[in-house]
């Protein structure tokens, strides 16, 4: 299968195989105007088989929140057709405003104008909870 | 800025010399009662709790400074929608230090946030009530003499139970502490206070719904109330809220040096005529209570003197 190949842009690559689609709407990608190619099931040495997101246009993505999602995924970055960079990500120790406290006597519940912010207390278990009860918002990894 | 919000937001050498601190109150009320002189404390409670706000009161009263503050959300700005930070905002201007109670799990954290004085979080939905806990950790300390080596039973609402997670994290740091967990099925001893806290500090624990077989091997019996405001549906209250209660006949079965705590107030999981049994140390926890919010106070305005 033949993609066109992109002058400008970022390419996700090493998205868990199945989880494109949710990551093209976690980070909003059908707000853009420039062509994005999904690309699903693909071969993958490391992997079996993988999802690539291609993103013709040098767009801002958020580290945290794409680590958020899978800290496995790699960004490229291109210039001039060749891959001028390529960003590991890590786990972010926290995250601000990206997943809601859903613990109904949360403080976040009721007071708007807080920021809902999660921090990495388990990194092996992935697990992040609320910075104000403590409640788990839910591991890391694709459950966005 | 140095806030109390949790109990582990204290070290345990911190607890220590706290400790030491209302040791030394106890034998030297004088040399406190002009510790705290023209400092204030306020009282903010979000929510009515005259056990607990009567207490930081008086503590801050024994230490000569004196108490602003309201006693119900209702009799503050929050009735008109102001928000926890606005108002604590407001009033760190106007106090040294702030105890603050409030019905919404980390209200006080968001206060932390912008707040110009220390707050001492005086309880916040059913998460965290670090105060108690240094109640609790006092009454052992001089009930028991030592940190180390004790069969702590925790008996009834396990689940809801703030007091009970707060103490099992704070005795989590301590060595050859064997855990006794017993409830209904209902009230179980949270799966995340197992992982997080038990399991990763390699804590010995049985959890058992009959409170008479582990009676015997217990050193305290921490008991708690199955509290209505926590249930959503009023049946389930009404069935489980009897289910475990501490009679002289089960008493009987316990170690003679035993203690039995409870953080009050209690409904009817402890039969009255237990009161006057040399093993009841309830009462014992509220006087601790007001010895360690003075320590606390001190501590967090610079304030305590050489032992
Ligand atoms: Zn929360």
């Amino acid at each position: 299968m033949v993609v066109d190949k992109i002058e400008n842009g970022i390419v996700l690559d090493h998205i868990k195989a199945g989880n494109a689609m949710a990551l093209y709407r976690y980070l909003n990608l059908d707000e853009l105007d420039c062509s994005v190619a999904i690309i699903k099931n693909v071969k993958s040495r490391k992997m079996g088989k993988k999802d690539i997101i291609k993103i013709d246009s040098m767009i801002d993505i958020n580290l945290d929140v794409l680590g958020y999602f899978d800290e496995n995924i790699t960004v490229n970055i291109i210039r001039g057709g060749e891959r001028a960079e390529k960003k590991h990500l890590s786990l972010p120790r926290e995250i601000v405003n990206i997943v809601k406290c859903k613990n109904p006597r949360c403080i976040t519940s009721t007071e708007q104008e807080l920021d809902h912010i999660f921090r990495l207390t388990d990194p092996q278990r992935r697990v992040y909870r609320c910075a104000y009860c403590d409640s788990a918002g839910g591991n890391a990894g694709g459950n966005v | 800025m140095r806030h109390v919000l949790n109990i582990t937001d204290l070290s345990v050498s911190e607890i220590d010399s706290l400790i030491a601190t209302a040791m030394d109150i106890i034998g030297n009320r004088e040399k406190y009662q002009d510790i705290c002189r023209r400092k204030k404390l306020a009282t903010l409670f979000f929510e009515p709790s005259t056990r607990t706000r009567l207490s930081f009161e008086a503590a801050m009263l024994e230490l000569g400074g004196s108490v602003i503050g309201f006693s119900s959300a209702s009799s503050s700005s929050s009735s008109k929608g102001e928000s926890v930070s606005d108002t604590v905002k407001v009033v760190s201007y106007y106090a040294d230090i702030i105890a603050m109670r409030h019905p919404k799990e980390g209200a006080p954290v968001a206060a932390s946030a912008v707040s110009g004085v220390p707050i001492i979080n005086a309880g916040d939905g059913g998460h965290n009530h670090p105060t108690q806990t240094l109640a609790d950790l006092l009454t052992i300390h001089r009930e028991k003499g030592r940190f180390n080596d004790l069969t702590v039973g925790f008996c009834g609402d396990l689940k809801f139970g703030r007091t009970v997670h707060s103490l099992v994290s704070a005795l989590s740091r301590y060595c050859g502490i064997n855990l006794v967990f017993i409830s209904p099925d209902e009230l179980k001893i949270p799966q995340y206070i197992i992982t997080d806290i038990v399991n990763k500090n390699h804590m010995p624990y049985i959890e058992t719904r009959d409170m008479e077989s582990v009676m015997p091997t217990l050193d305290i019996l921490y008991m708690t109330r199955v509290q209505g405001e926590r249930f959503f549906n009023e049946a389930d209250y009404v069935r489980l809220k009897d289910y475990y209660i501490l009679t002289p006949d089960k008493l009987a079965a316990a170690k003679p040096d035993m203690c039995v705590m409870h953080p009050l107030p209690r409904v009817n999981e402890i039969s009255r005529t237990i009161d006057s049994d040399p093993r009841a140390c309830y009462f014992k926890q509220v006087e601790n209570g007001k010895y360690m919010r003075m320590a606390l106070i001190m501590m967090l305005l610079g304030l305590t003197p050489e032992i």
